[in-house]
């Protein structure tokens, strides 16, 4: 039943349209004058927070299927890794467009003395390949270990994200102390589970249904 | 020294009519449906000023909103969020209220709001506002040099600088360990910058008495300088022989410095201080570039004359 539910088409457009509020918010707002009296820096905050919160949420899927026992959830975890790029596109359509006007020598300037800019800039850049290649062909393409191997690169997009904020923020520290947090659970779950499982892993390899948390079995993979 | 051109312009002159008076029908309209944003706003004590002369200080440019002005604050006490203060900040009582005004000086003293007001009288003065954060306002204050204020208590001459407090009340405010800085809020200003016909004690803003979050009953206004520096809600002034602590220079002292005179060549270690937006112009704002001492260097640029501005920032 449960496997019924997370399989559905409609349980799939409902997450897909659910992952469009915060997008949705804002044009609401922008329609109604609510984006306060300076909309660059409240679009800019809003659509950070969301590359954030879906880069970690992202992160969440793999956790949780093993917590809950629904390995059927797996399906949404590229969905929402491609939201995490979506809502960083804009964020950094909102610098080059709204905020710095297409003006490249200033973006030059403030990536190269900036270092919370550069930090930002080069986890946006760290989640290009792999938006690109989150299609079912790349992973043919590449194989799944390599594919996999590639796509551990989002840990390092996380913790340049989390950087990007705390070195961004002016003194009120709480909420990037909050999203490193849960970061570093998110993390430690993971190398966790490497540590207990690693001579396992490799007696485990060539069995087709791995027992492997990190390692979908064949069939739930997209 | 040089004066700008005196203009005879008011806000009322130059601000559309329809801007400056829709907070009014929005008051009026007052329904439920406007929420927790009409209430902020009819819950305001603020008074009409009366007997406000021009000054030859005034900016002709555009004012910003009144909205964007009141809603839009640093005021760390009430709330890091630029949309706090206006919230929390609602029912902080600003009347009755004292200044002490006290150190290297022959006569202390301590006046209430009312001796404050009837220090001088009242001018409206169409201010340029640049934050440090790289956005700016035009705002008309209302309020007298500051000047009135400190000569009063007449200095002695070991004074060389003036130290001022903001109130601080645990209770209604937030921590310092929830705001990431020192409370109670304090800043300081060389005893020259401090009596510059230009720096303002000011008393409301579009004519009315501050609204709470914009620093009640009374606060500075240092137009050439970031406006951290335009300490709110000044409950003590002190005489002082060196140089005084300042709260955000406490907390970062790279970023921000005792003078922080607006200084497009002085980088801010997060960001440009070249251009800043104009709030309140268009759908997002207009990028203009910043003018050293923001544009009132024929006035203050002699203070400083001698001085490194890179060193001294």
């Amino acid at each position: 039943m449960t496997k019924k539910f997370w399989l559905s088409r409609w349980t799939r457009a409902l997450v897909f349209l659910l992952c469009l509020i915060p997008l949705g918010n804002l044009i609401w707002r922008f329609e109604h004058q609510q984006l306060t009296a300076n909309p660059i820096e409240f679009i800019t905050h809003r659509t950070g927070d969301w590359t954030l919160r879906f880069l970690l949420i992202t992160l969440t899927i793999t956790p949780l299927r093993t917590i809950i026992n629904q390995p059927q959830v797996i399906r949404f975890r590229r969905m929402l890794g491609l939201y995490a790029f979506f809502y960083g596109s804009l964020h950094l359509a909102t610098w080059v467009y709204l905020d710095k006007n297409f003006d490249v020598q200033d973006m030059l300037a403030d990536v190269m003395k900036r270092r919370f800019i550069t930090i930002g800039m080069f986890g946006l850049l760290t989640m290009l390949p792999l938006a690109i290649t989150s299609t079912a062909g790349w992973v043919r393409r590449l194989g799944y270990n390599r594919w996999q191997v590639l796509h551990r690169t989002i840990y390092v997009t996380a913790l340049a994200g989390v950087i990007h904020y705390y070195w961004g923020v002016k003194s009120d520290i709480r909420l990037p102390l909050l999203y490193s947090g849960i970061l570093a659970v998110l993390l430690a779950w993971r190398i966790a589970i490497a540590l207990r499982a690693s001579p396992a892993v490799t007696a485990q390899r060539t069995s087709t249904r791995s027992t492997h948390p990190l390692r979908p079995p064949a069939d739930a993979r997209e | 020294m040089l004066i700008r051109k005196p203009s005879d312009l008011r806000y009322s002159d130059v601000t559309p009519k329809n801007l400056y008076f829709n907070r009014r029908q929005f008051l009026a309209a007052g329904s439920a449906a406007l929420g927790a944003l009409a209430s902020a706003f009819s819950a305001s004590a603020e008074t009409k000023l009366n007997g406000i002369a021009k000054s030859q200080y005034s900016t002709s440019e555009m004012p910003t909103p009144h909205e964007a002005v009141i809603s839009y604050n640093n005021f760390y006490e009430f709330g890091t969020g630029k949309d706090e203060p206006i919230k929390l900040a609602k029912n902080f009582k600003t009347n009755p209220w004292t200044v002490s005004l006290e150190g290297e000086v022959m006569k202390p003293k301590t006046l209430d709001l009312d001796a404050v007001m009837k220090l001088a009288p009242l001018e409206e003065r169409i201010y340029r506002h640049r934050c440090v954060e790289g956005w700016s306002f035009v705002i008309p204050w209302v309020g007298f040099p500051l000047s009135a204020l400190l000569k009063q208590v007449e200095p002695t001459s070991k004074a060389k600088f003036v130290a001022f407090q903001t109130y601080y009340d645990p209770k209604q405010m937030l921590s310092s360990r929830q705001a990431h800085i020192q409370f109670p809020y304090v800043e300081g200003l060389r005893l020259d910058e401090a009596m510059h016909p230009l720096t303002l004690l000011s008393v409301g803003l579009y004519g009315e008495t501050l609204p709470p979050q914009s620093g009640a009953p009374f606060r500075l206004t240092v137009p050439w300088k970031y406006g951290f520096k335009s300490i709110k809600s000044i409950v003590k002034v002190t005489f002082v022989e060196k140089q005084p602590p300042t709260t955000w220079n406490m907390e970062w002292s790279q970023a921000y410095g005792f003078y922080s005179n607006v200084n497009p060549e002085v980088d801010h270690p997060t960001h440009s201080q070249a251009n800043e937006i104009r709030l309140g112009v268009g759908n997002f704002g207009q990028r203009i570039k910043t003018q050293k001492f923001n544009g009132y260097g024929d006035q203050v640029a002699s203070l400083y004359s001698g001085m490194d501005l890179h060193k001294n920032y």
